[in-house]
Parts: structure tokens; C-alpha cells; sequence
């Protein structure tokens, strides 16, 4: 085993650094690696092509659009922007700390697919964000939806690991039981609970001073 | 036994009608490009099992070719805002009604699939779900708000074209990991990594331990992959066997740490750059940089709590 394998890691973070297509530098690491490793080419891409078939069910997700751009053809994010702009009380840090409560929550339960980016946020969030802000210009608004995205992913990662059969605690249970030490699912979500909660206090204190910049 | 395999061929039938929606969009420039793209992906979701290995690695190049030489475009977007807000004056809250079936779907799905084991497949009850309300959305839709046949494929399409070859990113970095751990990289950093630890210091270990996980989760883009490599080389060895920590606390608050690192890398594509690409910021790395506020100090306080509890 050499240490030039890592090569794949240089070329991920130099292609990254340069902008190039992540596509081209996702493959070019691959190859990168692969080669490092004593494999031939035909052996990496094969390798590649299996694990791409093998995960096929990441790129599912996407079959939702057609619902979300029917919605939002009959008037979705307008109606969500009225909502908002007509209650007096829905600040922008409300909102966005009421998500990341919302999300918290229901991940905890298990629920991680009930939002997202696709499904809650570009359709819902997003607007009723930039309806309760008042961002000055375009690249301001960029900031306010940014942010949403940004919610909706703190909310979903500290809360989906205080349930019992999320993939990550299942991983963990896994790998210490290959190495000889059995856990229930339960011991290790239940240390989930402390970063839960501070992630919940560190992410609402910066919405409140987010909200007081772009406040209506 | 309805599973992966239904769920496929539906995503397929989409992928598809994408690709033929895309070639006919006459305002694309590129729209040929659109069309081979979507529809590759269609025959990966509808024959990706009989192609063999070395074929789906054909056909990963065959994307990869088309999104570097920069084949994929969109056309001008419709101006459909005076149809927006009358849809939105006419509709009303029942819009909201038609967006909470994918997730209340999937709730009930979750729930309910457990009761009828030979039914769905335990293991893809939320695929399923989602493919199943996904369906259950389309025929409300069409019953409460009879649009034209094609417009959920048309404005679907009009998604996904935004959005791009960002579509299949987290799907090309699942893989690359799977031949990251086929080369041996994990055992490479793990050597590496268990040089830099100060003899003898608890405190040192915990913060090798917890920063490694963020900055490997952050190289890899998820922490799935950094945390056997992580726990292997520090976790175990060191933390637990050597000093006695609970396994349960860093193991769980270890796994945190390194979702501190999922939250400022843009190789974590699916949180991170797809949403940028489907909100269509100017800046592909925006939520990156809106996160990286609330990552650092939650490391600092993961790294923290590691320390406290593991060690009582």
C-alpha cells in the first residue's frame, strides 16, 4: 500500500480549487486513485460503473420535480410569499428558527424525507424567507435563501442521529460490533442529544442576528 | 414484493420523458446535449443492471463527457408570472395542501408499510413511499388543478435543466468513494493521522479525533466514509482502548463532528450544491459559506463534549 492512493484527494481539491466540472474532476480522482493503487484502467472504470449502478436509488429524489414545477406553475411560491407577508409577527429569524425547530423534530422521529431541498425548501421556505426579509438587492436575496438551504440541512443532520435506525447510527452499531464491542442503536443515539441541543442554540443565535440585518 | 427495482423504472419513465421533452425544446441551444444527458440516465435507471460493470462505467464517461465539454444548456425561461399569481389568487391554501402529499405520504408510508411485510420491501419503505406520493401528488394535481397533460413533465424538466449536472454529483461521489476504499485510502490516512498525536495527552487525541473526522468528512464529502477510517485509526485504538473512553460517545458525538465537516464542503453535493443550483444562486458555494458560521463553534463544543462525557 503506497501513500500515493491519496493522490485522489489532490486532485479533488485541486480540480475543486480551479472550478473545473466536478463531473470531469470526480472521474480524473477516480482514475487518479485507482492507478496509484495498481489497478488497471479498465478496472478502475469498471469499479466506477459498478458503484454508480449500485447507487442509483441517490438520484431518485429527483423524480419529485414534476410536482414541485406543477405547484409552482399553478402559483406555489407566490401564495407561500402571500402567507408570510400578510402576518404581521413572521420575522425572518422566526421563521427560519421555527424550521430548524420543525426539522430537528421530525428527523428525530425519523421523518428525514418529509423536507429538503426540493420538496420544502425551493418551494416553500425560500420564498416565505424572502417575503418576511428585505433584502436591498439580488445578491442580498441570494443571502436570505442561502441561509434557508443552510437551515434546512443544520435542522436535518443534528437531529436525524437522535433516531434509532437513521443509516449513521446504524453504520456506528455496525462497525464497533465488527470490532468486537455491542451497543444497542438506542446507547448511541441517546449521546446525540447534547449537540442537538447546541447545535439548536448556535444556529437560532446567528438567524437572530441574521434577521436583524434584513429586517422588513 | 414492490421495491428498488419499481421505484427504477419509474425514475426511468421520468428521466426519459426529460430527455424527450429536452431534444424538442426548440429555445435551448443546446437541447441535444440535454436530451443525451437525461437520457443516459434513463437507460442507467431502466437497464442499469444488465449492462455489466464495465458498461455503466462506459456510460458514466459517456455523462462525464457531456457535462465537461459544457453540452448542457437551458432556454430562456417562459415568462409565466401573470399565470403564477392568478393561479395563486384562484388556488389559494390548497396549494399547500397538494405540497404536504409527498411528505405525508411518506410519513404514512414509513409507518403503515411495516404492518404488510410482503408488500414493500422493508429495507426501501422510503423510496417507495416518496415514489408513491410522488404519484398519488400527480393525480390530485391533475384532478384539482386540470392542467394541460404535459405541464408537470414541461416545468419538471424546466427544474432539472437548472439544476444540471449537479443532478448526478452526489450520486458520481457515493462512487468515487466506493473506489477511494477500494484503493486502501482509509489504512493511508489512518498511518498518517496516528503520527501526529501527542503521547500520553487525552485532550490531543480527542482534538485529532474530532478535527479528523470534520476535515476527512470534508475531503471525502460525507462522513459515512470518514468515520470507519477515523475510528480505526483514533477512535478505537486510542480514545476507548487506550483510555478508556465510552465507545457509545465517541462513536455518536464523533459521527457529529464530522457533520460539522459535511456542512463546509462543497463535495457534500446534495446539501450543498444542489440546493444552490435548485434556488439558483448567483454563487455555487453560498450555503457553504452561510454554514460555516455554525459549523466551527459546533465542532469546538463536539470536541468539547467527546472530552467531557466520554472520559467520566
Amino acid at each position: 500500500m503506497t501513500a500515493w492512493v491519496l493522490i485522489g484527494i489532490a486532485v479533488m481539491v485541486g480540480g475543486f480549487a480551479l472550478r473545473l466540472n466536478p463531473l470531469l474532476v470526480v472521474i480524473a480522482a477516480a482514475l487518479a486513485t485507482g492507478l496509484a493503487a495498481g489497478m488497471a484502467p479498465a478496472a478502475v472504470l469498471a469499479a466506477f460503473g459498478k458503484a454508480f449502478n449500485d447507487t442509483r436509488y441517490v438520484s431518485v429524489v429527483w423524480i419529485v420535480l414534476p410536482v414541485i414545477g406543477l405547484l409552482e406553475r399553478c402559483g406555489l411560491q407566490e401564495r407561500a410569499r402571500a402567507l408570510v407577508a400578510g402576518m404581521r409577527g413572521a420575522t425572518l429569524a422566526r421563521l427560519l428558527t421555527g424550521y430548524l425547530l420543525l426539522r430537528q423534530f421530525t428527523a428525530a422521529l425519523g421523518l428525514t424525507s418529509v423536507a429538503g431541498h426540493a420538496q420544502t425548501v425551493r418551494p416553500l421556505l425560500a420564498p416565505m424567507a424572502e417575503a418576511a426579509a428585505n433584502a436591498p438587492n439580488e445578491a442580498a436575496n441570494d443571502r436570505v435563501k442561502a441561509m434557508a438551504a443552510a437551515t434546512d440541512n443544520v435542522g436535518l443532520f443534528f437531529g436525524e442521529d437522535l433516531f434509532i435506525a437513521i443509516g449513521s447510527i446504524l453504520l456506528m452499531k455496525g462497525f464497533l460490533e465488527q470490532q468486537g464491542i455491542v451497543l444497542a442503536p438506542f446507547e448511541l443515539s441517546v449521546w446525540a442529544i447534547p449537540s442537538a441541543f447546541a447545535a439548536f442554540a448556535i444556529h437560532s443565535f446567528r438567524l437572530w442576528r441574521f434577521g436583524r440585518r434584513y429586517a422588513r | 414484493m414492490i421495491g428498488l427495482a419499481q421505484v427504477y423504472v419509474f425514475a426511468g419513465l421520468v428521466f426519459a420523458a426529460w430527455a424527450a421533452l429536452s431534444a424538442r425544446d426548440a429555445g435551448n441551444p443546446k437541447r441535444f446535449g440535454n436530451a443525451a444527458f437525461w437520457g443516459l440516465l434513463a437507460v442507467s435507471m431502466l437497464a442499469g443492471d444488465r449492462l455489466g460493470d464495465l458498461g455503466n462505467g462506459v456510460l458514466v464517461l459517456a455523462l462525464v463527457a457531456i457535462a465537461g465539454t459544457g453540452q448542457l444548456g437551458r432556454g430562456p425561461a417562459p415568462d409565466t408570472a401573470a399565470e403564477r399569481a392568478t393561479g395563486a389568487a384562484h388556488h389559494g391554501n390548497r396549494l399547500f395542501l397538494l405540497a404536504l402529499v409527498i411528505p405525508l405520504t411518506a410519513l404514512a408510508g414509513t409507518l403503515g408499510f411495516k404492518r404488510w411485510p410482503g408488500l414493500v420491501d422493508a429495507k426501501q419503505v422510503t423510496l417507495v413511499s416518496l415514489a408513491l406520493g410522488v404519484i398519488l401528488a400527480l393525480a390530485a394535481g391533475h384532478a384539482w388543478l386540470k392542467p394541460r397533460a404535459l405541464v408537470p413533465l414541461e416545468e419538471g424538466r424546466r427544474l432539472i435543466d437548472a439544476v444540471s449536472w449537479a443532478a448526478i454529483l452526489p450520486q458520481m461521489l457515493a462512487s468515487l468513494g466506493a473506489v477511494f476504499a477500494a484503493a486502501g485510502m482509509g489504512g493511508v490516512v489512518g498511518g498518517l493521522l496516528a503520527g501526529v498525536i501527542p503521547e500520553g495527552s487525552v485532550l490531543g487525541a480527542v482534538i485529532v479525533y474530532a478535527v479528523g473526522m470534520a476535515l476527512f468528512t470534508m475531503v471525502m464529502g460525507n462522513a459515512f466514509a470518514a468515520f470507519p477510517v477515523m475510528a480505526g485509526a483514533v477512535g478505537l485504538p486510542l480514545l476507548v482502548h487506550q483510555y478508556h473512553g465510552d465507545p457509545a460517545v465517541v462513536a455518536a458525538i464523533g459521527m457529529l463532528a464530522g457533520f460539522c465537516g459535511t456542512l463546509m464542503t462543497p463535495l457534500a453535493a446534495n446539501f450543498n450544491i444542489v440546493p444552490a443550483a435548485l434556488l439558483e444562486l448567483k454563487d455555487r458555494n453560498a450555503v457553504v459559506k452561510m454554514q460555516v458560521g455554525t459549523a466551527l463553534p459546533l465542532l469546538a463544543v463536539n470536541t468539547a463534549l467527546i472530552w467531557l462525557l466520554a472520559f467520566r
